[in-house]
């Protein structure tokens, strides 16, 4: 009850609408087009009004269960038929089944002759049976205007459409009428604007610097939300696809968990784990340093986790790629052949930028891979300005982000001085920036990378050299020395060098001990003899001191001898003489 | 009667939508006009679309009245109530234009 009461709120205004099925259209249109009210389709010759059409009747037929008449004023129906089938839509089967009904209505002017008072009822008449007989919801009039030029009583043909509008809207049909656009700023030739006013959705298809863009815009919808922007759509094997990319918001989620970039001396440069999931990365460097090696990597690596990738190509062709890689040990065909790599290549000049977006999109949202490659980004500048390309990058890694994708573009840089914005301007857009530079010294060419930035990780502020070899690519730490950053052979040649310092190091440092060692059995032998001429003077100093002793004793006895004898008594001489 | 050989000398159909003011006048002023110039060889078949609606396509109507020469060929379409006498039969090819 809660839930009923709560969408109720939401959408009591909310107008009734029929889903065209058309890819992107429903979501700019929040919904579709309004149910049973005719909405306009104008634009110029050839922008694909007519396919939007009948896209939208063959959608309802097969995908909605809603049958459609398409009446044509422009193409016979076999015609008509064959124009489409191009694109999957069978109209015969259709038609067969009672899903569709094509009327065409031929006018000439030529065998008709116009007198007096007239109204088209006979068109109603026709469509309503056609209507009727297959109980369409769905009416398409394909391109109405041309009445105009078979009949010249305009008076009586602005009242007729008029009525013919309304009579659609009573019939609780939902309507498309296409009209061909107007010189000036008109929509419409014949100002069809004027009564279909509901909703009004002009195609356009723009040349520029002789690159094609169809764009779309929905000029008026009355009584809805709708995107106001033009979008660029495409028509391809699949009938059109809009896309709706500047609706996308800032509130995207954002995952912490971390991908590798198949290089672990990279991964450890970035705190040990690699990239961000979802997050962007842009590779820059002048030519031949090893980019597309990189993004190749990076492809690689994903497959190998069992992840989907796709690598969009805009200046090598996937066997090209498939086969210089071979050369650096990376085996990519047998990820093609798992279906778990797949590459579109395509030339940056092929379609406008939009296009571009509109193609990746439709890829992206088909094969739902986990890593996405752009090689190179720079040649897209080729097609679209700078400010352009940056604004469809933004609008691509917004959309990325949102399907959580992680994506590697490679870009050139052209001059060999750092550059503190890449050429596209996309620096500031990136999660992670890694720079590949030339580093030219000793007569050779040798690479260093570092990484620019890396938002919300811990990263290595060192240059690592870039080698790249038969194995593979790795990073190996440069040399820092006197003379400066040292790589490719300098380093080799100074680890050499070091080396060969070692060993002579180490053996004046043997030497030296040696030599400690014979100096303290010097000194010990040394100690050794002073020890013992100490002891001999010692015992020297005792023995005298021994002898004076005796000496001593002896003459005291001798005299004490004397005395007894002086006193003539030879017993108790002692004790005598201590009683007095 | 010599009606019968030239019956198929004008075949006309009209086209109506009921009996709206537009078809009796259009129907009144045929009437007319081929009494006057095509007298006993014609042929006025009317169809209303409200009765046969199926049988719009087949000869292409779309305005009401329609008036449609089937023989002599080429098919010539006439549509409105054929007020002007003039243009209706040059229309009909009955007078050089």
């Amino acid at each position: 009850m809660t839930k009923k009461t709560q969408t109720q709120t939401l959408h009591h205004v909310q107008l009734p609408k029929t889903a065209t099925g058309i890819t992107g259209l429903d979501e700019i249109t929040e919904g579709g087009i309004p149910k049973g009210r005719p909405t306009l389709i104008c634009g110029q010759a050839g922008c694909g009004k007519t396919l939007m059409s009948i896209e939208f009747i063959v959608r309802g037929a097969v995908e909605f269960n809603e049958p459609g008449v398409f009446m044509a004023f422009e193409e016979k129906a076999p015609e008509l038929a064959m124009n489409v089938s191009s694109l999957g839509f069978d109209l015969e089967k259709l038609q067969a089944d009672k899903k569709l009904r094509i009327d065409y209505v031929h006018i000439n002017r030529t065998e008709i002759a116009e007198t007096g008072e007239y109204n088209l009822e006979g068109l109603f008449i026709r469509l309503g049976y056609a209507i009727d007989a297959i109980k369409a919801k769905r009416v398409v009039l394909d391109t109405i205007e041309n009445l105009f030029a078979g009949l010249t009583n305009q008076a009586i043909l602005r009242a007729e459409l008029r009525r013919l509008f309304q009579w659609l809207k009573d019939k609780g049909v939902t309507a498309i009428i296409t009209g061909e656009s107007g010189d000036g700023h008109l929509l419409t030739r014949q100002g069809l604007e004027e009564y279909v006013s509901d909703c009004v959705i002009l195609l356009d298809h723009r040349v520029i610097n002789q690159i094609s863009t169809r764009r779309l815009r929905i000029i008026k919808y009355r009584g809805s939300v709708h995107g106001t922007n033009e979008y660029p759509f495409l028509i391809d094997e699949e009938g059109i696809s809009v896309l709706p990319i500047t609706s996308l918001k800032l509130e995207k989620e954002v995952s912490s968990k971390r991908v590798s970039s198949g290089i672990p001396a990279l991964d450890s440069m970035l705190g040990g784990k690699g990239f961000f999931k979802g997050g962007s990365v842009l590779v820059s460097g002048t030519a031949g340093t090893g980019k597309t090696s990189l993004a190749a990597y990076f492809a690689n690596e994903a497959c190998s986790r069992k992840e989907k990738c796709i690598y969009f190509a805009f200046e090598e062709s996937p066997k090209q790629i498939i086969r210089n890689m071979h050369s650096i040990g990376v085996d990519l065909q047998k990820h093609v052949d798992k279906g778990l790599l797949q590459f579109y290549a395509s030339r940056p000049t092929l379609h406008g930028l939009e296009m571009h977006l509109v193609a990746m999109y439709k890829v992206i949202k088909k094969f739902k891979p986990n890593v996405v490659v752009l090689d190179p980004i720079t040649n897209l500048i080729t097609v679209g300005s700078v400010s352009e390309v940056k604004a469809m990058l933004i609008r691509l890694i917004d959309f990325l982000q949102d399907e959580q994708i992680t994506v590697m573009f490679t870009a050139l840089s052209l001059n060999t001085v750092v550059n503190e914005q890449t050429d596209e301007g996309v620096s500031s857009l990136v999660d992670a920036w890694l720079m590949v530079r030339d580093i030219e010294f000793n007569g050779e060419r040798n690479r260093g990378m570092y990484i620019m930035k890396s938002r919300g990780m811990k990263h290595s502020n060192q240059v690592r050299e870039f080698v790249i070899t038969d194995k593979g690519l790795d990073l190996v730490e440069v040399y820092l020395g006197p003379d400066g950053v040292l790589t490719g052979s300098a380093r080799e040649a100074q680890k050499l060098q070091e080396q060969t310092g070692e060993i002579l190091r180490e053996f004046a440092v043997s030497s030296k001990d040696r030599e400690i060692v014979r100096k303290r059995k010097v000194l010990e032998a040394k100690i050794s003899n002073l020890q013992m001429e100490f002891e001999s003077a010692e015992e020297e100093l005792n023995k005298i001191y021994q002898e004076e002793e005796l000496v001593k004793q002896a003459v005291s006895k001798t005299r004490q001898e004397m005395t007894n004898i002086r006193r003539g008594m030879h017993e108790e001489p002692a004790t005598k003489g201590s009683k007095k | 009667m010599t009606k019968q050989q030239k019956d198929t000398a004008y075949e006309l159909r009209l086209y109506i939508a009921g009996k709206t003011a537009k078809s009796v006048t259009a129907l009144a002023n045929l009437k007319k006009y081929c009494e006057e110039y095509l007298h006993g060889q014609y042929k006025i078949e009317v169809i209303d679309l409200l009765v046969q609606p199926q049988l719009a396509e087949g000869d292409q109507i779309f305005a009401i009245p329609t008036l449609v020469r089937k023989v002599p060929e080429p098919i010539r379409k006439i549509i409105g109530d054929l007020s002007n006498e003039e243009k209706v039969l040059v229309g009909l090819n009955i007078r050089p234009a």
